[in-house]
C-alpha cells in the first residue's frame, strides 16, 4: 500500500532508472520501426484494446476495483450483435471495402445500449448492495469474477460453445509500400474506436456529467461534499463503460480476419486489457488509451520472433517491465 | 457408485488443498491471487516431468525433456510406506511453485492489491501458454500421460483409487496441521493484522512486505503440492485443465462458499462446490449441461457474497454444535 510503495531512492538510483527507461523506449521504437507492418497492425489491435481498457479504467476511477467481468461484457456485446445480424436485421454483407454489411452499423449502437444496460443492472443488483454493506474492495472484485463466469455461462446456455461467425464475405487487403498490408475492416475498427474516444473525451471535458465523473474519480469524498450526486455518477460510469465494452466486443469480432465469435473471447483478452490499464496508469482514461497502443504494438511486433499464441504473455511481460520502473504506470497519478 | 464416490472424494481432497493454499493467501493475509491455475499447473507439470520418461518416441516426436525419477528411485525400497519418488515429486512441485511465487511476489506485493491480482492472472495465463506451446517440454495440447501410480506393483490397479484417497487425505492432513499451527502462531496473528489494517501493522513495527511475501510463498507451495496430487490422481494432464475457469475460479468459489479466513472452510467449500459441480451432470438435460453449471456456480458465488459474506461454514458449525448438544450436552454447555 502507500507506505511500502513510497520507498526512498537515492539520486543515483533515480538516474539509473531514467537511463534504463530511455533505453527501453528506444528499443521499443526501433523494434516497432523494424517491423513496421506488424506495428501498424498493432495500432489496430491497440484501438480495440483501448475501448475495453478505457471502460475498466473509468470504473476503477470511481469504484477503486478492477472489473474482471469486463471481458465477458465484451463477449456479451459481440453475441448481442450476432443475434441481431443473424435473426433480426436484413442479410447484407460486403459494404464498400468491408467484409460486413450495413446491418452492423445498426447492431453496434444496439449492442452498446444492451451492454450498458447490463452494466447498470450489475451495479444496481450486486455492486451497490455490496457497497452499502461496506464490503471490502476485493470482495467486490470477487463478485465481479463471479459475474464474469455467470455471464459466460449465460452466453453458452443460449448460443452454445462452438465458434460462430458474423455474416461476412472475403475482401482484398490494401497494399502499401514497405510490406504494409491493411485489412479494410481494421481501418473501420480504428476509425470507430477513434470516434468513440473523441466522444468520450468531449463528454469528460465539456459536459457537467463528465466533469462530475472526473471529480468523483479524483476524490469521491470531496466530490460528494461539493454536492455531486456520486451514486448517479457511478451509474453513468457503468453505463459508459458498458457501452464501450459492447462496441469493443463487436469490433473485436470484425477485427478478426474470419469474423469469429466464441464464448471465451472476452475473458481471454483480460490479460492484455489489464496490462493496458496498468501500463497507462490505472484510473486514467488517457493513460489507458496510450497503454492499449503500447500493448497492442508490442503484441503484434512480438509475432516476428515469438509464436502468436504467446501474445497475452508478451502483454503481461511488457506490463511487468513497465511496473518495475514506473510502479504507477506511464501517466499514473501520485495517488 | 462406490468408485464414483472414491473418485469424487479424491478430487474433493485435492481441491481442499488448493483452497487451503488460497485461504492462506486471501483468507488470512488478504492477498488477492486470481492465478491459482498457474501454481496448480506448475505443480502438476513439475511433478510429472520429474517422474516419467518420455512416452514412446514414435507417438510423440518432439518431446525431449523428462526426468526419470520413477525408474531410478524404483530400485530403492519403499521408505516409510511411501514411494520415494512420490515424495521427491511433491517436493519438486513445491520448490518450483515457491520460486515463481518469490519472483512474482517480490515485484508486485509492494504495489496495490489489484496489481497482484492482475499479475497473478498474467502469470497463470503465461504458464498455461508455455505448457501449451513448448512441445519439447510438455507435449503441447496433448499433455503428459503414462504418469505412474503411487505404490505401483504393491497395490493392484483396481484398488489404486482407494489407496490414493488415503494418500491425498494424509498429505492434506499434514498441510492442514501446518497451516493450523502457523495461523495460531504469532506469525499468523501478524498476517491477520495485515489483512485487517496494513498501515496499523506497519506502524506497529511489522515488516509488512516480508510477512506478505512469506504468506504468498507458503500458499503457492500448498497449491503446487495440490497440483502434484492432481497429476497423480488423473495420471494424465493437459493445458486444458488449467484454464482460469477450472483452475482458478472454481477454487475461489470453494473459498467464498466455505467462508474465507476460517480453518475448516476449504473442506466445507470444496465439498459443496465440487458436489454441485460434479453432481449436476446427473440432472436431466437442460439443467445438467456444463453451461448451466458455469452460470449457476458464478451466480452462487455472487449470492453468497451478497447474503452470507462469512460463507456457509459458520452455519455448518452451528448445525454440528446443535447435534453435539443433543448427544453431549455438558461439554457444549462448558464451552459456552
Amino acid at each position: 500500500m502507500f507506505i511500502t510503495a513510497r520507498t526512498m531512492r537515492s539520486p543515483a538510483v533515480v538516474r539509473a532508472s531514467r537511463v534504463a527507461q530511455a533505453v527501453l523506449a528506444i528499443v521499443f521504437v526501433v523494434l516497432a520501426l523494424s517491423e513496421i507492418g506488424l506495428a501498424v497492425n498493432g495500432i489496430f489491435l491497440g484501438s480495440v484494446l483501448a475501448l475495453g481498457a478505457v471502460g475498466i479504467t473509468l470504473v476503477f476511477g470511481v469504484m477503486r476495483f478492477a472489473n474482471i467481468a469486463h471481458g465477458d461484457m465484451m463477449t456479451m456485446g459481440a453475441y448481442v450483435a450476432f443475434f441481431l445480424l443473424v435473426s433480426v436485421l436484413p442479410e447484407h454483407t460486403g459494404l464498400g471495402p468491408f467484409t460486413f454489411g450495413f446491418p452492423l452499423l445498426i447492431a453496434i449502437p444496439v449492442s452498446m445500449a444492451a451492454v450498458a444496460a447490463l452494466a447498470v443492472g450489475m451495479d444496481v443488483l450486486v455492486f451497490r448492495r455490496l457497497r452499502l454493506r461496506r464490503a471490502n474492495i476485493v470482495t467486490i472484485e470477487i463478485a465481479s469474477l463471479g459475474l464474469a463466469i455467470a455471464i459466460r455461462g449465460f452466453v453458452q446456455m443460449i448460443w452454445d460453445t462452438p465458434v460462430r461467425y458474423f455474416p461476412n464475405e472475403g475482401r482484398q487487403h490494401f497494399s502499401l509500400p514497405a510490406d504494409i498490408s491493411i485489412a479494410p475492416n481494421h481501418l473501420f475498427v480504428s476509425g470507430a474506436a477513434l470516434v468513440l474516444a473523441i466522444a468520450l473525451h468531449l463528454l469528460l471535458t465539456r459536459t457537467k456529467q463528465g466533469k462530475a465523473m472526473r471529480a468523483t474519480s479524483d476524490n469521491a469524498d470531496l466530490a460528494r461534499a461539493s454536492g455531486i450526486d456520486t451514486d448517479r455518477v457511478l451509474l453513468w460510469t457503468w453505463g459508459i463503460a458498458g457501452a464501450l465494452a459492447g462496441a469493443a466486443g463487436v469490433l473485436l469480432v470484425i477485427f478478426n480476419a474470419t469474423s469469429q465469435l466464441k464464448p471465451t473471447m472476452g475473458f481471454q483478452l483480460l490479460v492484455p486489457l489489464f496490462a493496458a490499464v496498468v501500463v497507462g496508469g490505472i484510473g486514467n482514461p488517457y493513460g489507458a488509451f496510450l497503454g492499449a497502443m503500447l500493448i497492442g504494438i508490442s503484441m503484434e511486433v512480438s509475432t516476428a520472433w515469438a509464436l502468436p499464441t504467446y501474445k497475452p504473455a508478451i502483454a503481461f511481460t511488457v506490463m511487468v517491465i513497465v511496473l518495475l520502473f514506473r510502479p504507477r504506470g506511464i501517466l499514473g497519478s501520485k495517488d | 457408485m462406490l468408485e464414483f464416490l472414491t473418485g469424487f472424494a479424491i478430487l474433493v481432497g485435492v481441491y481442499s488443498v488448493f483452497t487451503l493454499g488460497l485461504n492462506v493467501h486471501w483468507g488470512y493475509t488478504g492477498l488477492f491471487n486470481i492465478g491459482v491455475a498457474g501454481f496448480f499447473a506448475l505443480g502438476a507439470y513439475t511433478a510429472s516431468l520429474l517422474v516419467i520418461r518420455p512416452p514412446q518416441s514414435d507417438q510423440v516426436d518432439d518431446y525431449l525433456f523428462a526426468g526419470d525419477l520413477a525408474n531410478r528411485l524404483d530400485a530403492l525400497p519403499v521408505i516409510g510406506a511411501l514411494d520415494l519418488w512420490f515424495v521427491v515429486a511433491l517436493a519438486g512441485a513445491a520448490l518450483v511453485a515457491a520460486m515463481v511465487a518469490l519472483v512474482i511476489g517480490t515485484i508486485t506485493i509492494r504495489l496495490r492489491g489489484d496489481y497482484l491480482a492482475i499479475a497473478t492472472l498474467g502469470i497463470a495465463e503465461s504458464v498455461r501458454l508455455v505448457f501449451l506451446n513448448e512441445r519439447w517440454l510438455s507435449n503441447g495440447s496433448k499433455g503428459l500421460y503414462t504418469i505412474p501410480r503411487v505404490f505401483d506393483g504393491i497395490v493392484s490397479p483396481q484398488d489404486y483409487d482407494r489407496v490414493y484417497l488415503v494418500v491425498v487425505l494424509v498429505v492434506f492432513a499434514l498441510m492442514f496441521a501446518v497451516v493450523r499451527a502457523l495461523v495460531h502462531s504469532p506469525w499468523g496473528r501478524v498476517l491477520r493484522a495485515i489483512r485487517e489494517d496494513e498501515v496499523t501493522a506497519e506502524a506497529s513495527g511489522k515488516h509488512v512486505f516480508r510477512f506478505k511475501l512469506q504468506a504468498f510463498v507458503l500458499g503457492a507451495v500448498i497449491m503446487g503440492i495440490g497440483g502434484a496430487l492432481y497429476a497423480f490422481d488423473l495420471r494424465a494432464i493437459s493445458p486444458s485443465a488449467f484454464t482460469p475457469l477450472l483452475g482458478t475460479f472454481i477454487i475461489w468459489a470453494m473459498l467464498v462458499v466455505g467462508g474465507s479466513g476460517r480453518l475448516y472452510s476449504p473442506v466445507v467449500g470444496a465439498l459443496i462446490v465440487w458436489g454441485i459441480w460434479s453432481g449436476s451432470q446427473f440432472l436431466p438435460d437442460p439443467l445438467g449441461s456444463p453451461h448451466v453449471r458455469y452460470f449457476s456456480v458464478g451466480a452462487l458465488v455472487v449470492l453468497v457474497l451478497m447474503y452470507a459474506p462469512d460463507g456457509i461454514t459458520p452455519e455448518v458449525l452451528r448445525i454440528r454444535d446443535r447435534w453435539l448438544a443433543r448427544w453431549r450436552p455438558r461439554r457444549v454447555a462448558a464451552n459456552e
